[in-house]
């Protein structure tokens, strides 16, 4: 029981308080390259924490048994990027042969997340706060899932933005970056909430 | 160091050898007819020939074994004859198409019951007491057409849609999402159209928009070909008898019918 707490207490503080977009500004340019429609918004947010997931199975197993038996910790970056990138290809082949329908709505943004920051983030930081394996996967379920809040909830707000009459100096980016920094401050408001819930 | 060396260089290698066996395991056969025919379509993923996309076009192409290669407006004849060559089938000629507006109802002419500020899509206002014209059935001016068009042939012009004709490819994009249905597809050779498609009464049409069409008959009289006819107080053309002659156009006393043959664009539309 105690046990569990503790995983739903990872799981949530990567959803909302240390959201990976709007609390650590990883995966910034996915956030906003994609976050115009809100299907092409899901669909890349589904390859992400798909990603995420693999990539934290991979990468954890090598981190325990292979760098810190030999003490490479240094090498972590490196071999991580490495790694994950080839999974991704692999990934990708598989879905492209087995799940056809899957590869046709993720397929184009599976090679975009090779060496998306928040992939690197979530298995670096896995690792830097020594969580088991179990929760290093919860923890990346709850990255992804955050992404996937964030990307959605961000989608909505600039289809409002695409309605509205915007001053010439404001319009397209501007605006789009004024309007990420307030939902990132909205999110402010999450800190301190886990505490609540579960303690 | 070499530790670190070799441990690295032994990780790319399992990760290159692994992608180049699933490379060759997983390897899906991609048909290079398919591929061919796709790089001949224009690539606008407009749906005209009804297929999601230019590869499902393609795809279609390809796997059927007499398909209609004529079915990509946009490309007209010389993609259809190309895609006819890599096939080996015979040429099918393609019905070029260019749309027309049926409202020519300009912020002049036409009533406005309404100062709307809602979302500024024709969809939207649409659906808000039937748009901001009093007119229930005219062009609302907030260019979902112009916004659906993907080779910039639409434009809104004094608050109604105008269509360059050398521009448009006849893909029907626009068409499809009129709220109003105002947009029709036409043979390019067509080239006279009545801007307007209330079926009010004469009175009525005069309240609500001057360039309205009232059913006064005088293009029916005067036409020689029997191809234009007044229904429902709204004249229609009959597209096969029409033969351009421009005498309908001529009488007209409202001056709903245009003629866009005089020049490439048709600034009928806009009022002139």
């Amino acid at each position: 029981m105690e046990y569990a707490k503790e995983l739903m207490i990872i799981l949530f503080s990567a959803i909302l308080v240390n959201n990976f977009v709007l609390a650590k500004f990883l995966g910034i340019c996915p956030f906003l390259g994609v976050s115009k429609k809100l299907d092409s918004a899901v669909g890349m947010s589904l390859a992400v924490t798909f990603v995420m997931l693999m990539a934290t199975a991979v990468t954890y197993p090598i981190q325990v048994y292979l760098l810190d038996k030999n003490n490479l910790g240094y090498m972590q970056t490196v071999v991580f990027i490495l790694v994950i990138a080839a999974l991704v290809q692999l990934v990708e082949m598989v879905l492209r042969k087995f799940i056809p329908a899957l590869h046709k709505s993720l397929g184009i943004y599976l090679p975009l997340i090779t060496t998306n920051c928040a992939v690197l983030g979530v298995t670096v930081l896995n690792i830097r706060e020594g969580y088991t394996f179990a929760e290093s996967m919860i923890n990346s379920l709850g990255g992804g899932l955050g992404f996937m809040l964030a990307m959605v909830l961000f989608a909505g707000v600039r289809s409002r933005i695409e309605n509205s009459k915007i001053s010439k100096s404001f319009q397209g980016l501007p605006i789009t970056l004024i309007a990420a920094s307030i939902v990132s401050m909205s999110f402010m408001g999450f800190g301190g909430l886990i505490e609540g819930l579960f303690k | 160091m070499l530790v670190a060396v070799l441990s690295v260089a032994a990780i790319g290698l399992i990760c290159g050898v692994i992608l180049v066996i699933a490379s060759k395991l997983m390897a899906v056969p991609v048909d290079e007819k398919a591929e061919k025919l796709r790089d001949t379509l224009p690539g606008a993923n407009c749906g005209a020939c009804g297929f999601a996309g230019c590869d499902g076009y393609a795809k279609y192409l390809a796997d059927e074994k007499s398909p209609r290669t004529n079915l990509c407006a946009p490309g007209g004849d010389r993609v259809s004859r190309k895609i006819s060559e890599i096939l080996g089938m015979e040429f099918q000629d393609v019905v070029e198409k260019k749309a027309f507006v049926r409202c020519t109802g300009t912020f002049e002419t036409a009533e406005y019951k309404m100062e709307y500020d809602g979302p500024q899509t024709c969809a939207a206002n649409n659906m808000f007491y039937q748009g901001r014209r009093s007119c229930s059935v005219g062009c609302l001016g907030f260019g979902d057409c112009v916004s659906a068009c993907k080779f910039d042939a639409m434009s809104i012009v004094n608050g109604v849609a105008v269509v360059d004709r050398d521009l448009c490819t006849g893909c029907s994009a626009c068409a499809k999402v009129c709220p109003n249905n105002l947009i029709d597809m036409v043979k390019e050779t067509n080239m006279v159209s009545v801007g307007c498609s209330s079926h009010q009464k004469g009175a009525l049409v005069r309240k609500e928009c001057t360039a309205g069409c009232i059913g006064c008959m005088k293009c029916q009289k005067t036409c020689e070909y029997d191809a234009i006819h007044v229904t429902n107080n709204l004249a229609t053309i009959d597209y096969d008898k029409c033969t351009n002659c421009g005498k309908c156009v001529e009488v007209c006393p409202v001056h709903v019918i245009k003629n866009c043959g005089a020049n490439g664009v048709c600034t009928g539309c806009s009022g002139n």
